[in-house]
């Protein structure tokens, strides 16, 4: 099976959950509810595209170590291992 | 041959989205046939052909966008056929000024030219037929630039009144854009957002209550809930209070309905409308329609749609005119309350405020619980506040036992 770039992956999402920013531009340790202004149903969203391209589950309790884009990568890195 | 072109839904139309052919080259149509989905700003439209004949050619593809004018397709017209004319078909005639409304509509509309060529009338789905228009409602149609015929009249004998109107303006919001750009459409969306709430706030007394509860069993039904599912199947909690409003309603009908020619209508059915903030700003708030009948995985997964057609400007026109009640939910990042302003014709709006961890005292004990503001703004030319507060109370106990939700 191919190994997506978590990196990759992970901003391709959010760019599909807040089209018009530019993720290339977003503070790696910013609130990411705040940076791109995504909400619970984006997060949900983002977290299920993670989930079906990646195959990594993200439970509930773990969304807080998701809030920024580094956090995110590190934990979904993590994850895979 | 003739031109089937993108129609003009109105004088503030400058092009639309061809979003479906229901039709091939070779099919034959008739006249009254829905042949194209286009969307506009106000929402998805059927488009019909009033021509018999087969279609000839398609001539846009899906997803384009294109000028109110631009043929879409060929149609070779029966009359031709049988002249045994069709390929040297007379040169077409020129197309309608974009703001000349469709051929349907009343007599004060500027009346199609003797000439104007493929006529089509165009009807929003389950409102055919020719419109009989009331003067208050035609004078703010000319001046907003509103197509009459998109219109579905509420007055007697399916009058379009000035509500309707109105109403259709508050429909305008939404974008058209897949891709949405801050700013994109904003300006639109604020003036339709401002002529609803401004004849909210001129037209209906609002009476306003406020109820504060405890939500620790919801959110622990929630985590336990979710903690057993993947992603795609967990719930948010916005499920919960719609379908906690939703079945608290159907006890309490004077909230459920539409203030019309002075007076209550109750709606038989509880459509909620749920507030949806778009990305860069605006919101619209479409209906969930028979909320009371869906599970809670159903509710969620059609929140989930709704949200993510909204965002994309793909609301149905129906969606628009259905709600029967509203909700607006801070969600999670936010203020602990909100007081809504009423969408008219309804008559009731509940805020959802954050929920925020707070000293609580449960049984003598004083403990941090997760707690929610809930407030009701509500007609007083309908209802009144002991009615309200026994509604939100009601509210507050189907949310303690999440799990009969």
């Amino acid at each position: 099976m191919s190994n997506p770039d978590i990196e990759a992956v992970v901003k391709e999402e959010l760019g599909n959950i807040a089209p018009e920013a530019d993720i290339g531009t977003v503070d790696p340790s910013a609130d990411l509810r705040e940076a791109l202004d995504i909400d619970s149903m984006d997060f949900l969203n983002f977290v299920t595209a993670v989930h079906l391209r990646l195959g990594i589950n993200i439970p509930e309790k773990d969304y807080p170590k998701l809030i920024t884009l580094d956090g995110a990568i590190k934990y979904l890195k993590v994850k895979r291992r | 041959m003739v031109d089937f072109r993108m129609p003009s839904l109105g004088a503030d139309m400058e092009a639309g989205t061809l979003v479906e052919w229901l039709v091939k080259p070779g099919d034959r149509v008739k006249r009254g046939d829905i042949v194209a989905v286009v969307e506009t700003q106000k929402g998805a439209i059927e488009v019909e052909i009033f021509e018999n004949g087969v279609v000839e050619q398609i001539l846009v593809d899906l997803d384009k966008k294109v000028p109110v004018g631009t043929p879409l397709a060929k149609v070779r017209t029966d009359a031709e056929a049988k002249a045994g004319m069709a390929e040297a078909a007379a040169p077409l005639p020129a197309v309608p000024p974009p703001a000349a409304p469709p051929a349907v509509i009343l007599p004060t509309a500027a009346p199609p030219s003797p000439a104007a060529p493929a006529p089509l009338i165009v009807t929003p789905p389950g409102a055919p037929g020719r419109v009989r228009v009331s003067p208050a409602a035609r004078r703010l149609a000319e001046t907003r630039g509103v197509n009459l015929s998109a219109i579905k009249g509420s007055g007697p004998g399916g009058e379009v009144v000035l509500t309707d109107v109105e109403q259709s303006l508050v429909a305008v919001a939404v974008p058209t854009e897949r891709k949405r750009t801050v700013g994109l459409d904003l300006a639109a969306m604020r003036i339709a957002i401002a002529a609803a709430m401004a004849r909210s706030k001129r037209e209906i007394p609002h009476y306003y209550l406020v109820h504060q509860f405890a939500m620790t069993a919801a959110e622990k039904w929630l985590a336990r809930t979710n903690a057993k599912r993947t992603p795609d199947k967990r719930l948010l909690m916005s499920a919960l209070t719609v379908k906690a409003v939703a079945l608290a309603v159907r006890k309490f009908p004077i909230f459920n309905g539409f203030y019309r020619d002075g007076r209550f209508e109750p709606a038989a059915n509880v459509h909620v409308g749920v507030a949806i903030a778009l990305r860069g700003g605006g919101l619209v708030a479409p209906a969930i329609r028979d909320t009371t009948q869906l599970a809670l995985d159903d509710l969620m997964a059609r929140m989930r749609d709704l949200v993510q057609r909204a965002r994309a400007g793909r609301i149905r026109s129906s969606e628009f005119s259905d709600p029967t009640i509203t909700v607006s939910s801070m969600g999670e990042r936010g203020v602990e309350v909100l007081y809504g302003v009423i969408y008219p014709p309804q008559v009731a709006i509940l805020g959802i405020g954050q929920i925020v961890e707070r000293p609580w005292v449960v049984r003598g004990k004083i403990a941090p619980h997760p707690v929610v503001t809930v407030t009701l703004s509500a007609d007083h030319r309908v209802s009144d506040g002991h009615a309200g507060a026994l509604f939100l109370a009601e509210i507050d106990r189907l949310l303690q036992e999440p799990d009969k939700l």
